[in-house]
């Protein structure tokens, strides 16, 4: 893959990436930390013959950006946590309708107004469920600069062969981290879109959502002579309301199946120092995501100096969680430490997918990130 | 020749759940007549529609059609127009869509002057979920949230238009279904934001306890409320009180419309022209 050598910030490239993917829409709000989203992209949009527009509201932001989702163009928006509790409705309906867009979550300490300008990882849980009702959310996590490129441009055609919506969690660090970072042309962008389905048969005969039991919906562009319905509320093929029975259950369970029979496809690990494990005593294995990863390999780095094998799982796509993955090592290995910028949240999917009550943990909520020292200190303090 | 309304018409989803005598049939038919005089291709139109009876309204039309969640109409439309600035968006909300729960909404996109045409079916009332007070709802009628008499002062959707920026705004009702007509019309042929308020009859959760339980006693109701422009400029200041103009309230055809400003914004990032200064655009205030 060819690639170029960018000095950007995290925010940047988040903007960037979702343009180099075709995105021609963005509705949005100002939002510490992730506002210089916007400003960048209210450059790059126009330039590109796009659309970008600061909306009167967080809700607002979204439900613009899922318009123009609908009409059939690529449409991203960009918040923090208390902008994803505003748009959290709105996220329903693009889950339920089936309009695919991204959101980029600019993570930062909650709850409420908290920690504006500082760090956290407090909105794992709220990305799994941020609406009301039964679905999947597709949650993916950068874990460095390159990656709030590439896990944006991911996210874009994950969005379109899923039709829904996807969040991409970055963090105040990563999105005002400025670097170097390695990330694909925009030709290898472009070569790697997969648009989203349309039928081009007779409109008489298209069915929207009469797809099969465990399909995304086939939502063709608006206003090219496929006239249907979008709604919040249970619908028939053909998109229009319905209280039906079977109609009803059978929508659910295919939002839900839709993603779960496929979730090897979005799953996205690194495994790092990993190689060399094998079932023998002192393994430790760190799980961290996110920047926290960052220090997380760091500290790594110095307990192998320090003669202890050590070793990181990190899960890129967060939601689905990598489950089978996990459970592989945490059955193999004994010593296992969750690092966190939150109190537990996704220590929490770690015990319900590997079964195992005695994880350590290493949780910080004080807005700051946490160091690879205190990493290593809490490896030798605990195991 | 009657109008045909079949070719506009999703036949297979009447009857419509709207109550015996209501008026949002009368509005959906006036809309169907306008979009056809208009001549527009009923694939260059889209219907965007909120939660509540008036929500409804898109599933009957054969258009591109949003049913979208409680007061979001505008904001919605505002990304379907800006994407495809060449199409026709139309918005129908009820009153509490537009003023209370999205409010926020019909003031800004009445403010940016984006070209989307904006019906509220006004009501007086939250029908759908049985009685509610509305915006609209007058001072001292009897909702089941306030039942002993409504505190909330009444509120004038067309005056907020007016104060918001949108640049066509008109009232009609349902009484005069060629007057809808041809207020949305107007409207459609407007370049900006169009808002027209629409003032419907709800006899069966506004009426029952308002000793105006059927269809002719609502509308009866709304009739002596309402005056035509001209005739309402020339009461008094007293006899204004509790009374709503109808007709064309303002229509100001020099202001700029959204995307073609936006336009201005493309061209000057692309380097097709220079940086836009504030004396490029008309001065609204």
């Amino acid at each position: 893959m060819k690639t170029r050598e960018v000095i950007s910030t995290g925010n940047d490239l988040a903007a960037l990436a979702a343009v180099d993917a075709g995105c021609k829409f963005f509705g949005g709000y100002p939002i510490t930390p992730s506002s210089e989203v916007m400003h960048t992209i209210s450059d790059l949009l126009p330039q590109r013959g796009g659309y970008a527009i600061q909306m009167e509201d967080e809700i607002a932001g979204i439900c613009a950006t899922i318009g123009a989702a609908m009409s059939g163009v690529r449409a991203l928006t960009a918040t923090s946590g208390p902008g994803v509790s505003l748009k959290a409705e709105n996220l329903g309906l693009a889950q339920m309708a089936e309009v695919p867009m991204v959101l980029v979550n600019v993570m930062r300490g909650g709850p409420s107004t908290g920690l504006p300008t500082r760090v956290s990882q407090g909105d794992i849980r709220q990305a799994r469920n941020p609406s009301h009702g039964d679905y999947r959310s597709i949650t993916l996590c950068a874990g460095n600069l390159a990656e709030c490129y590439t896990e944006v441009v991911r996210a874009f055609n994950i969005a379109d062969r899923f039709m829904q919506p996807v969040i991409v969690l970055t963090d105040e660090t990563l999105g005002h981290m400025h670097g170097k970072a390695i990330i694909p042309t925009q030709e290898e962008v472009e070569k790697g879109v997969v648009p989203r389905k349309t039928f081009d048969g007779n409109p008489e005969e298209y069915r929207p959502y009469g797809v099969g039991e465990d399909e995304p919906a086939v939502l063709n562009p608006m206003f090219k002579g496929y006239r249907y319905h979008f709604t919040g509320l249970h619908h028939d093929a053909k998109g229009f309301p319905t209280e039906e029975i079977e109609t009803c259950r059978k929508l659910i369970q295919r939002l839900e199946d839709k993603v779960m029979n496929y979730a090897e496809e979005i799953e996205y690990n690194e495994e790092f120092m990993l190689d060399d494990f094998n079932g023998e005593e002192g393994e430790v294995l760190i799980i961290a995501y996110g920047s926290v990863s960052l220090a997380a390999k760091e500290a790594i780095r110095h307990l192998r100096k320090d003669g202890v094998k050590a070793g990181l799982f990190r899960p890129i796509t967060l939601w689905p969680s990598p489950a089978k993955r996990i459970r592989h090592f945490t059955d193999m290995v004994k010593n296992v430490l969750c690092v966190e910028l939150n109190i537990r949240q996704y220590t929490e999917e770690v015990e319900r997918v590997s079964g195992r009550l005695d994880l350590e943990g290493l949780y910080k909520v004080n807005g700051r990130p946490i160091s690879p020292f205190e990493i290593v200190e809490k490896v030798k303090e605990v195991f | 020749m009657a109008f045909n309304y079949d070719k506009y018409l999703r036949l297979e989803k009447m009857p419509t759940l709207w109550c015996w005598g209501c008026g949002d049939g009368v509005i959906l038919k006036a809309l169907i007549r306008a979009i056809d005089k208009m001549g527009w291709s009923k694939d260059d139109v889209c219907i965007v529609s909120g939660i509540g009876c008036s929500g409804r309204t898109s599933s009957y039309v054969d258009f591109n059609t949003v049913h979208t969640t409680h007061g979001r109409t505008v904001a919605y439309a505002t990304g379907i127009k800006m994407a495809n600035p060449d199409k026709h968006v139309i918005c129908v909300a009820g009153d509490g869509d537009a003023l209370a729960i999205g409010g926020n909404h019909t003031i800004h996109g009445a403010r940016r002057n984006i070209d989307i045409n904006f019906i509220v079916i006004n009501n007086f009332i939250y029908g759908l979920t049985n009685s509610q007070t509305s915006p609209t709802t007058p001072q001292g009628m009897w909702t089941v949230s306030q039942k002993v008499g409504n505190i909330d002062p009444t509120f004038d959707a067309c005056k907020l238009a007016i104060a918001s920026g949108a640049s066509f705004v008109g009232r009609e009702t349902v009484l005069d279904p060629k007057k809808i007509e041809k207020l949305f019309i107007n409207g459609f042929k407007h370049k900006g934001f169009s808002f027209f308020d629409i003032m419907s009859n709800c006899h069966v959760n506004l009426g029952r306890k308002n000793q105006m339980a059927n269809a002719m006693e609502n509308l009866d109701w709304i009739d002596q409320m309402t005056i035509p422009k001209t005739k309402y400029e020339k009461l008094s200041d007293e006899e204004k009180l509790n009374k709503f103009p109808t007709g064309i309230l303002k229509q100001d055809e020099s202001a700029r419309e959204y995307c073609d400003m936006y336009q201005d914004v493309i061209d000057a990032h692309q380097g097709k022209r220079k940086k836009i200064t504030q004396d490029e655009f008309k001065k609204k205030i």
